[in-house]
C-alpha cells in the first residue's frame, strides 16, 4: 500500500473520529455509572498449585458475574483484575504491590497457601486496601482490614478429632504433617484436641514438601503402633504417602482423618483401596445434597464442564465476594472503612454451604462445617455441624477491643 | 530385631529408588557432558506414559517395563536430533537449553492431562515382619535395580556396541577415524539414558502422587547422587546412591524427615569438598 502523507492524515482522522464516537455509539447503559468498581484477585493458575486455584477462580467469575446481572453495586459494575500468581510466592508479592499501586484495586479476593497470605496481607494493610482470603487455614489471623472466610481448626478440627477417636480403637494418635506454617500450626492444634478428649499423642513428624519416600516414616509409624494417624500433608508429592501406606499392607489396620486429603481430586484419582474409609472434615463438600449446593455446582459445572473439584476453598471464595458486596450494599459506599464497618455490622450471606455469618471481633465466619468419609471415589457426608463459631480465633482476637490489632496468634500448648 | 530387618529394607529401597533415578542422568552426564536439567520431566514422562498406559487398559507390567522406556527413549531421542546435538562440549548452554526444555515439557503437559494429581494402584501386596509391614512391590524396585545394574555392566563391558561407545567417549576423533560415526553413537547413547529414566519413572508412578511437577522433586537428588558420585556411570552412581540412600532412609528413621534431607545435604557437601572428582574419581579410577 502505497501511503502519501495526506492520504495517511485524512486517514488518520477519520480513524480518530470513530475512536471517540465509539463510546457514544456502542454505549449500553445497563449501569448508572460505568466507572467499574475493581476487584483485585490473586490466584495460582498454574503451576503445582493450580488444581485449588481454578476451581476458586471460576466460583470468583460466578460470583461477580451474578452481582452484575442484577445490576452491580451502587449502581456500577464489577470489574475483576485478576493476576496467576503461578504458585510462586515472589509473584504474590509483586501483584499485591501492582493491584494496589498501579490498579487501585478496592478489595482484594486471593491468597491459597497461609505462606502466600502472610506475603500479601502486609501489603494490602500498608497500602490500606480490603483484603478478603478464602480459604480454609491453620486460624489466628487478627488484623480489621482482613477478613477470614474460610473454617479453622476450632470448626474442622475439632469435630474431626473426636470423631475418629470415637471410632478408632484407643486413645493414641500419631501426627504427620507439612513443613510449613499450615502443617506446623495445625499438628498443634490436633494436638490440643486429641489432649481435650483423653488421648495421647505419640509423635509428631513434619514433612518437607519435596519428600517423594514415606518408607522409614511408615516404618515409624507401624514402630509407634497409633490408635489413629492424624494427617495434615500437603500436595502432589504428599500423596505418595497414602500409596505407600496401602501397599505396605497398612489399609485398614490404623484409620486416617486428614485436614487437607481431598481438597483438591484425592478420592477421585487414588484407588478405593487407597482412599476408602479417611475422614475428613471442612466447611464444604461438592457431594453436598443441599439445593443451594447443587444449584453452585451446576453453575459452575455449566460454565467449565471439566472443572477441578469444587471444595470448600471454591465455595468460601464464591461466598467471600457475596459477603462482600453485601457489606458495600449496606455501606452505600466503597470507601474501605465505612464497607469495613458495615461487614462489621453482622453481614450474612446463604450460600452454598448455608448461612455464612462475619463475626466483629475476629473478622472470621461463624458457617457450617461437614464431616465425611471417602466411599468409592466420592465423599460420603456423614454429620453437619450448624453455624460453628470459630472459637480458636476467638479465643485470642478481639478487634472490637483492640482495632489496631494486627497479627497472626498462634496456640500455645 | 523385626525393626532392624524392616529398617533394612527401607534403605534397600531408598537406594534402588535413589540409583535407579540417577543411572540415566549418570549416563547422559558421565559419558557426553550433559547437564541435562530435564531429567526430572523425563521422570515424569516416564510416569505418565505408565499411567495413561495402565488406564488404557494395557497390563500394568508392560506399562512399567516396555511402554514407558520406549516412550520416554523415543523422545529422548528426538530432542537430542533437535537440540542436544548442538550443544555437546557447551557445559553451560546445555544447562540453560535444558531447564528451558524442562519448563516446555512441563507445559505440554500441563494442557494435555490438566494441573491435577494422577495415579496407579501400586500392584503386588504387602507382607509381615513381625509387628511390621513392608510391600513386596519395595523388594520388586530393589530387583529392578540389580536387572538395571546387570543390563549397563554386560552392554558396556562385553559388547561390542559398548566397546564403541565408550571409545567415543574418551577420544571421538579417533574413534571417528577408526570409522565410527561419532554422531551416532552420541544420538544413541542419549536414548538409551533417556530410556533408563523413563523406566525410572514408570517404576515409582505406582507409589507417587503424578503431577506435571514431580519432576523438581527429583532433580535435585539426581544431581546430588550423579555429581558425588562422579564420572563412573556405574560404580560411581552406585556407590553414591548407596551412601545417600541409606543416610536419607536412617537419617530420617532416627531424627525427623526435615533432619533426615539436612543429614543428607550436608553430607553432600562434606563429600564434595573432600572428593571434588565424586567417589569414583578417587576410589574406581578408570572403571565403568
Amino acid at each position: 500500500m502505497n501511503l502519501s502523507r495526506r492520504r495517511f492524515i485524512t486517514r488518520s482522522t477519520i480513524l480518530s473520529a470513530t475512536a471517540l464516537a465509539a463510546p457514544v455509539v456502542f454505549r449500553q447503559s445497563a449501569f448508572a455509572s460505568d466507572k467499574p468498581i475493581l476487584l483485585g484477585s490473586l490466584l495460582d493458575l498454574s503451576g503445582g498449585l493450580a488444581a485449588s486455584g481454578v476451581p476458586m477462580k471460576y466460583a470468583l467469575e460466578l460470583a461477580v458475574s451474578e452481582i452484575n446481572d442484577a445490576g452491580g453495586l451502587l449502581g456500577r459494575p464489577v470489574k475483576i483484575v485478576g493476576y496467576d500468581t503461578q504458585s510462586n510466592i515472589q509473584l504474590y508479592s509483586q501483584y499485591a504491590q501492582q493491584l494496589a499501586l498501579k490498579d487501585r484495586v478496592d478489595v482484594v479476593h486471593g491468597g491459597i497457601t497461609s505462606a502466600s497470605r502472610e506475603a500479601i496481607r502486609p501489603t494490602f494493610d500498608r497500602y490500606r486496601v480490603l483484603y478478603f482470603y478464602n480459604v480454609l487455614y491453620e486460624g489466628g489471623v487478627c488484623d480489621r482490614n482482613t477478613f477470614c472466610t474460610g473454617t479453622t481448626p476450632a470448626q474442622t478440627v475439632q469435630k474431626l478429632v473426636p470423631y475418629a477417636m470415637d471410632h478408632a480403637k484407643g486413645k493414641t494418635a500419631y501426627i504427620i504433617a507439612a513443613d510449613y506454617n499450615y502443617g506446623q500450626i495445625t499438628a498443634k492444634w490436633m494436638t490440643k484436641y486429641v489432649q481435650d478428649n483423653g488421648g495421647k499423642v505419640l509423635e509428631t513428624d513434619f514433612f518437607p514438601l519435596d519428600v517423594t519416600n514415606f518408607g522409614s516414616a511408615i516404618s515409624k509409624i507401624q514402630a509407634a503402633k497409633p490408635d489413629l494417624l492424624l494427617s495434615a500433608l500437603v500436595g502432589g508429592n504428599h500423596t505418595a504417602f497414602y500409596r505407600q501406606w496401602e501397599s505396605a499392607g497398612m489399609k485398614g489396620q490404623i484409620p486416617i482423618a486428614s485436614t487437607t486429603f481431598g481438597l483438591v481430586n484425592e478420592p477421585e484419582t487414588l484407588a478405593p483401596a487407597v482412599s476408602n474409609d479417611i475422614v475428613g472434615a471442612y466447611g464444604y463438600f461438592q457431594e453436598l445434597d443441599t439445593p443451594a449446593s447443587k444449584k453452585f455446582v451446576a453453575a459452575i459445572k455449566k460454565a467449565h464442564p471439566d472443572s477441578p473439584y469444587i471444595s470448600e476453598m471454591a465455595s468460601a471464595t464464591y461466598e467471600g465476594v457475596h459477603l462482600w458486596a453485601e457489606g458495600v450494599k449496606k455501606a452505600g459506599a466503597i470507601d474501605r472503612i465505612k464497607v469495613i464497618e458495615a461487614l462489621e455490622s453482622g453481614i450474612s450471606f446463604e450460600g452454598p454451604s448455608g448461612t455464612v455469618t462475619l463475626n466483629q471481633a475476629t473478622h472470621h465466619t461463624t458457617r457450617n462445617a461437614y464431616l465425611a468419609k471417602v466411599e468409592d471415589k466420592k465423599w460420603d457426608v456423614l454429620q453437619t455441624y450448624k453455624d460453628v463459631e470459630p472459637s480458636d480465633t476467638a479465643s485470642v482476637c478481639n478487634l472490637v477491643k483492640n482495632p489496631k490489632d494486627n497479627k497472626q496468634y498462634v496456640i500455645k500448648l | 530385631m523385626d525393626i532392624y530387618l524392616i529398617l533394612g529394607l527401607n534403605v534397600l529401597n531408598g537406594v534402588a529408588s535413589l540409583f535407579l533415578l540417577c543411572v540415566g542422568l549418570a549416563i547422559i552426564f558421565g559419558m557426553m557432558k550433559i547437564v541435562n536439567l530435564a531429567h526430572g520431566e523425563f521422570i515424569m514422562l516416564g510416569a505418565y506414559a505408565t499411567v495413561v498406559a495402565t488406564n488404557a487398559g494395557v497390563n500394568i507390567w508392560i506399562s512399567m517395563l516396555v511402554i514407558s522406556p520406549l516412550f520416554v527413549g523415543l523422545v529422548g531421542l528426538v530432542i537430542e536430533r533437535f537440540l542436544i546435538r548442538y550443544l555437546y562440549g557447551r557445559l553451560v548452554d546445555s544447562m540453560l537449553a535444558t531447564w528451558g526444555l524442562s519448563l516446555l515439557i512441563t507445559g505440554i503437559v500441563t494442557t494435555i492431562f490438566g494441573n491435577t494429581i494422577k495415579g496407579v494402584q501400586t500392584p503386588l501386596g504387602g507382607f509381615q515382619v513381625g509387628g511390621y509391614s513392608s510391600s513386596y512391590y519395595n523388594l520388586f524396585i530393589f530387583a529392578m535395580a540389580l536387572v538395571v545394574i546387570a543390563i549397563v555392566l554386560v552392554v558396556m563391558r562385553y559388547t561390542r556396541l559398548g566397546l564403541i561407545a565408550r571409545a567415543t567417549m574418551q577420544n571421538p576423533g579417533m574413534s571417528a577415524a577408526l570409522g565410527i560415526n561419532p554422531d551416532r553413537v552420541y544420538m544413541l547413547t542419549f536414548a538409551a539414558g533417556a530410556a533408563l529414566t523413563g523406566l525410572a519413572g514408570g517404576l515409582i508412578a505406582p507409589v507417587s502422587g503424578i503431577t506435571p511437577g514431580m519432576g523438581a522433586a527429583y532433580v535435585a537428588k539426581a544431581f546430588i547422587t550423579v555429581v558425588g558420585g562422579g564420572t563412573a556411570i556405574l560404580s560411581g552412581s552406585l556407590a553414591a546412591s548407596s551412601l545417600f540412600g541409606s543416610i536419607d532412609q536412617i537419617g530420617s528413621y532416627l531424627t525427623t524427615p526435615v533432619y533426615g534431607q539436612v543429614i543428607v545435604f550436608t553430607t553432600a557437601i562434606i563429600l564434595i569438598r573432600l572428593l571434588p572428582q565424586g567417589i569414583s574419581g578417587r576410589f574406581f579410577k578408570g572403571q565403568l
